[in-house]
């Protein structure tokens, strides 16, 4: 079922009656080449680019929950590739470059709206280290224009700009920045995905992983046993738990991370905003929610929801910056559990069992690696190599030293 | 969430500084293999449920203190001076 202004336009007439659900719920079969343990975003984008640049479509991805309930779920939607680091910034460069083709390429609306992002800087150090950023982004092919505090005020003449405590000395601009339908990413893979002849199995929660002389024979699930030929982890905020099960230990640590939405509001803020002086950042969405966040609650959890300090000091952050926003109520709160590395950066990798493959450790970043993350996980599961602008992400290069610390805060989980 | 310090009784949790897993109170030798630095720094066993893990009161005594907590539920269990829990295995 393909969608079209015209398909739009004859339902409407026609009482919209012909609309299916997008999906099937088939029953698990007892094998697959691939099976992909984790219905969310990322696990629906590799299941999706298995089928369409691999041919492979003997494929199941399993779910404990629904798909899409996960953190794709739960984020603040912002896309961006403003990377530094050699390792990053050709991932999520490519990332961005599958971004810009999606809606096309899945026949879904997405509603990704490069509508500008921008970073403030306060200090003559700040504006020094996103000079050198915004080369680096440049010098990677994407797009970055240095703002001074006039060239920011023309774009947000709302700041405070008087206040002295933390004074607005300009901005980094990437204008390809912005946000995207966090849910329609989701369905939209799910939906490709289905369609070339994945198995999309929901309320399927993996219980065990079978080895047998060192390889990976199948899954144990709720809903029974599944032989397969390879097995992707793609469990997020749960990846210390499923690779338990086939005896691993990972460097992660999960951490819950909160967000906030308002009231719906007329549109004022039109770019996605953040503070330099303290964890906030902001957009705005189509129905007129301000979407905003902060930083970790910074210890560890499994919680879903969060604590009210961090809720204090997102709030003050935002007040700090922008006071014409205080009067807007928020109207929900929540919280993702995320999978901090101790670089910062994720893994896509291969594990020390043949045929058993990790995607794991997005911290607190992994919507935007959404499409190439899934891209170069398909590639790697598929092919066996790993596709250049991954090539970085190894599970091994906390023990080899070949980190990718784009923080520069060293290895503690939590501060990255 | 409010945690017990030893010393000081209860307190505001943002009186205390997160460092992580309690592993961090057994740091290897100095001639410790690359795979025990690799363990001490980087791998976690991450639980869903109860840990064990490293707060500094810094904003009270300075004591580094072992909280034993839910990490579904943030319930604190109980919580000890990392001084006192040194040679114990912490």
């Amino acid at each position: 079922m393909r969608f079209s202004g015209l398909r739009v336009l004859k339902e409407g007439l026609t009482g919209n009656a012909g609309w299916r659900p997008q999906w099937r719920s088939p029953d698990p079969k007892p094998e697959y080449d691939i099976v992909i343990i984790g219905g969310g975003g990322h696990g629906l984008s590799t299941a999706y680019y298995l089928a369409r640049e691999h041919g492979l479509t003997n494929v199941a991805v399993l779910e404990k929950g629904y798909l899409g309930g996960g953190n794709v779920g739960r984020n603040t939607t912002i896309v961006r590739a403003n990377y530094f680091l050699p390792g990053n910034s050709e991932f999520y460069s490519h990332s961005l470059k599958l971004w810009e083709g999606l809606e096309q390429d899945l026949n879904y609306n997405v509603m990704h709206s490069q509508r500008g992002l921008i970073n403030l800087f306060h200090s003559d150090g700040q504006r020094d280290a996103f000079v050198r950023r915004g080369n680096a982004m440049v010098n990677q092919g994407d797009d970055a224009i240095l703002l001074d505090r006039d060239g920011v005020r023309a774009h947000l003449p709302y700041l405070d700009f008087e206040q002295t405590r933390f004074p607005i000395y300009g901005g980094l601009l990437h204008p390809r920045g912005g946000t995207a339908r966090h849910d329609a990413v989701a369905w939209g893979y799910a939906r490709g995905a289905d369609t070339r002849g994945v198995d999309l199995i929901q309320n399927c929660e993996v219980t065990g992983i079978d080895v047998s002389g060192g390889r990976v024979t199948g899954v144990q699930t709720s809903r029974g046993a599944i032989r397969a030929k390879k097995v992707g982890i793609v469990v997020a905020g749960r990846s210390g738990q499923v690779a338990a099960m086939a005896g691993m230990r990972l460097p992660i640590e999960s951490h819950v991370l909160q967000a906030f939405v308002t009231e719906g509001l007329k549109p004022c803020i039109d770019h996605v905003v953040s503070f330099g002086m303290g964890h906030f950042y902001i957009s705005q969405s189509d129905k007129g929610g301000l979407v905003f966040g902060g930083d970790l609650d910074f210890y560890a959890s499994y919680a879903a929801r969060g604590n009210l300090p961090m809720k204090e000091h997102v709030m003050e952050a935002g007040m700090t910056l922008m006071p014409m926003i205080g009067r807007a109520r928020v109207l929900r709160s929540w919280g993702g559990i995320m999978d901090m590395t101790p670089d910062g950066s994720p893994i896509i990798d291969k594990t020390h069992i043949d045929g058993l493959y990790i995607d794991c450790g997005w911290c607190y970043g992994g919507f935007k690696a959404v499409p190439g993350s899934g891209f170069s996980f398909a590639h790697l599961m598929a092919t066996d190599r790993h596709h250049a602008p991954a090539a970085r992400f190894r599970l091994d290069r906390f023990r080899t030293g070949h980190l990718v610390d784009e923080e520069g805060t060293g290895s503690q989980h939590n501060l990255h | 969430m409010r945690i017990t310090c030893p010393i000081c009784g209860t307190r505001d949790r943002r009186e205390f500084y997160y460092m992580g897993d309690a592993v961090y109170a057994q740091r290897p030798g100095a001639g410790a293999a690359p795979e025990a630095w690799d363990d001490y720094l980087h791998l976690r066993d991450n639980p869903a449920g109860v840990t064990r893990d490293l707060w500094f009161h810094e904003m009270g005594c300075s004591a580094w203190v072992i909280v034993e907590r839910d990490t579904v539920t943030h319930e604190i269990l109980s919580t000890t001076l990392a001084s006192d829990a040194k040679g114990q295995g912490a």
